[in-house]
């Protein structure tokens, strides 16, 4: 689950992270209020979206009088922001946070994540902030510093220090940074994060150090302990079906092809796609129903599927391990009673209670093209979303 | 023969009465699991399907010398469930459980390390070797019927694409001798370089099929050691070949990050060892059988 800039900042801060005093913005007449209430003489105005990459699309600007305030927030408020991230259609601006003014001397990279390789959290520290990092990691490696910490036992002060003087940090600009480092690895274990990540960390030309930028991802399988900042929770950042799947427990992501999928696993899922692009088809999406799933789940994920109006076939492979075939047929059909059946539907079961669950479909009446293997149903949902073209 | 576990592995099961571990604890018996007990807490002196139940894996494992066990108790108290069972004596920990936060396995990998276990999962569909006449081992939750005693180990990061590729295995008259599902997360316990290594040890696997998918480097490091080490015959698959970069697909571990991870470069890395990739997943089965001849 991702969160906004001003959201990572006040968790942060939560942990001693130092960040600038800023305010959020959800209507132009606040903006001018916010101005006043941070009396400062330098202002930035910055959209609030779930992507990187803001800046260069016109997302941050500098204010420097009241008026000016006003003036970006107006403009960006329900602007359609689009960067390198967010895809050519771009996101809506819905909050914008205006915060007080840095000056900054130098721009740092600080983020903390999972090592895969040695399956512990990993901080990395750069001194080229407030660029694309994975520019950095492919060119010049030896530039990102990084420590290993010990799952039960956190990180240590003095793994911290070696980072911060690294950065080339001095005097109490290493125990401020210190402070932030030992701050953003606790926000990262306790809040059960994926990634947290001060992109760039500033000095300030007065010395200081702080967190300009902040980018926070939390792990999905840990919320449940986390009421409070599952709360923190935009939905209008997030697509319209993809939402819908996450209340029936479906891992569903939409692609731009026409053969909606539907397939228990995330690995079959996966190599239903690519199949399905080895016989010259495009999927409209990766849907991976999962093991545990009802008929209702089944439902939600058909009325998902007939809901991209680009679907012109729809393909379900069913493996059954812990999915059962029989609960899945007993899905289809009665989705097929409940929404207009108006594309083909291939289906191949194969593994628990497949029996049961050839024999539902057969007794249904539902128009569908059956399939014995992956390659056939693969062949045949191309064929058929060509033939409804 | 096989690796890891055999017809005669003693099996305990923690949260057999639960949904998902009494059906499956059924499933287990019926393929001729050998399940000596049960695990969960409060609910010891029951009998599941004549199972008998224990409250604590070490009790279970005192009174029935089980040396494995499969874990199915919901996401929040496996991390506690993994360690009671290591705790407990287990030399072989297989956990089904899906959706368990990244940070309990990092602390529970982290306790363990250098301890004389062996971990498979999370997020997995088990470890299985087919012995036939209903005297084979299957720990987990893969369908028992699709499986066939052979010669070819199966390694897999995911679950049902693993089923698939047994399945055409099997079809084609090729079958196993122990297949493993190591599980989608990011940490999890045996990768595929333990895997092939166990694969490669065994006598009686004569060829290897693993199946990766996008993300991480278990592959990159599974193919350093096929080069370096393994003559047997090995085929590989990657799925994810047309996943967008950015997008977690299901499982938490399959995702291009930073330009990390793709398909594409896992299988260079596959066939600059030797590895016969299939390009498409319906031809795995296909792929072996054309190998060996």
């Amino acid at each position: 689950m991702k969160i906004h800039e001003y959201q990572a900042k006040q968790l942060l801060a939560r942990f001693g992270v130092a960040v600038s005093e800023g305010v959020l913005v959800t209507d132009a007449k606040e903006a001018g209020p916010a101005w006043d209430q941070l009396a400062s003489p330098l202002a930035v105005v910055k959209a609030q979206i779930h992507a990187g990459g803001r800046g260069k699309g016109g997302g941050v600007k500098l204010a420097r009088s009241r008026e000016e305030t006003i003036q970006e927030a107006t403009r960006m408020l329900g602007m359609t922001l689009v960067t390198h991230q967010t895809g050519p259609e771009g996101k809506v601006v819905q909050r914008v946070w205006i915060e007080k003014g840095s000056d900054i001397a130098r721009e740092l990279y600080l983020a903390i994540t999972i090592d895969r390789a040695s399956g512990k959290p990993i901080m990395m520290a750069s001194q080229e902030g407030g660029v694309e990092i994975e520019e950095v990691a492919e060119k010049t490696p030896e530039k990102i510093f990084k420590e290993s910490i010990e799952p039960c036992l956190g990180m240590q002060p003095y793994q911290a220090r070696n980072l911060a003087f690294k950065l080339g940090l001095r005097g109490k600009q290493v125990s401020e940074a210190t402070k932030i480092i030992l701050g953003l690895a606790r926000c990262f274990v306790e809040c059960d994060c994926a990634l947290a990540e001060i992109n760039p960390l500033i000095v300030t030309e007065d010395g200081g150090v702080k967190a300009l930028d902040a980018k926070i991802t939390f792990d999905d399988n840990a919320m449940y302990r986390h009421k409070d900042l599952a709360e923190l929770r935009d939905l209008s950042e997030e697509d319209d079906k993809e939402i819908e799947a996450s209340k029936y427990d479906l891992n569903y992501i939409a692609l731009d092809g026409n053969i909606g999928c539907m397939v228990n696993g995330a690995g079959l899922a996966m190599a239903t796609m690519d199949v399905i692009k080895a016989h010259g088809g495009e999927p409209a999406n990766f849907l991976d129903v999962g093991g545990s799933v009802t008929k209702e789940g089944v439902v939600g994920a058909f009325k998902i599927l007939l809901s991209d109006k680009n679907v012109q076939a729809i393909m379900i492979n069913i493996f059954g391990g812990i999915a059962k075939c029989d609960v899945i047929a007993q899905g289809v059909v009665d989705a097929a009673k409940e929404v207009d059946l108006s594309v083909p539907l291939v289906v191949r079961l194969e593994g628990t209670n497949v029996q049961k669950g050839r024999q539902i479909l057969e007794e249904s009446d539902i128009a569908l093209i059956s399939a014995t293997s992956l390659d056939e149903a693969a062949r045949k949902a191309v064929e058929a979303a060509g033939a409804t073209r | 023969m096989s690796v890891l576990i055999d017809s005669n592995t003693k099996v305990l099961v923690q949260g057999i009465t639960g949904g998902h571990g009494s059906f499956h604890t059924q499933q287990m018996l019926a393929y001729g699991t050998k399940i000596v007990g049960g695990v969960t807490p409060g609910k010891g002196g029951q009998k599941e399907h004549g199972v008998p139940v224990f409250d604590t894996v070490e009790h279970c494992v005192q009174e029935t010398g089980a040396t494995v066990s499969v874990i199915y108790v919901p996401a929040p108290f496996c991390a506690d469930a993994i360690l009671e069972a290591a705790d407990a004596g287990c030399k072989l920990i297989v956990t089904i459980t899906e959706h368990i936060p990244v940070l309990d396995m990092a602390r529970v990998k982290d306790t363990l390390r250098g301890r004389d276990v062996r971990i498979i999962g999370p997020n997995c569909p088990g470890i299985i070797t087919p012995t036939g006449d209903n005297q084979g081992c299957k720990i987990g939750i893969m369908p028992g019927y699709i499986h066939k005693p052979g010669k070819i180990g199966v390694v897999s990061r995911s679950g049902t694409l693993t089923y698939e590729a047994v399945w055409q295995l099997t079809e084609l008259g090729l079958g196993q001798s122990t297949c493993i599902g190591m599980g989608g997360d990011p940490i999890h316990g045996l990768g595929h370089k333990e895997c092939i290594e166990l694969f490669n040890q065994d006598p009686a696997t004569e060829g290897i099929v693993m199946i990766g998918e996008i993300g991480g480097t278990d592959e990159e490091e599974a193919a350093a050691y096929v080069k370096a080490h393994v003559k047997k015959p090995v085929v590989g698959f990657i799925a994810g070949q047309t996943a967008p970069p950015g997008k977690r697909m299901g499982h938490a571990g399959a995702i291009i990050a930073g330009g990390k991870g793709t398909a594409a470069e896992k299988i260079r890395a596959m066939e600059a060892a030797g590895i016969h990739v299939a390009k498409n997943p319906s031809v795995i089965g296909a792929t072996m059988r054309e190998v060996l001849g």
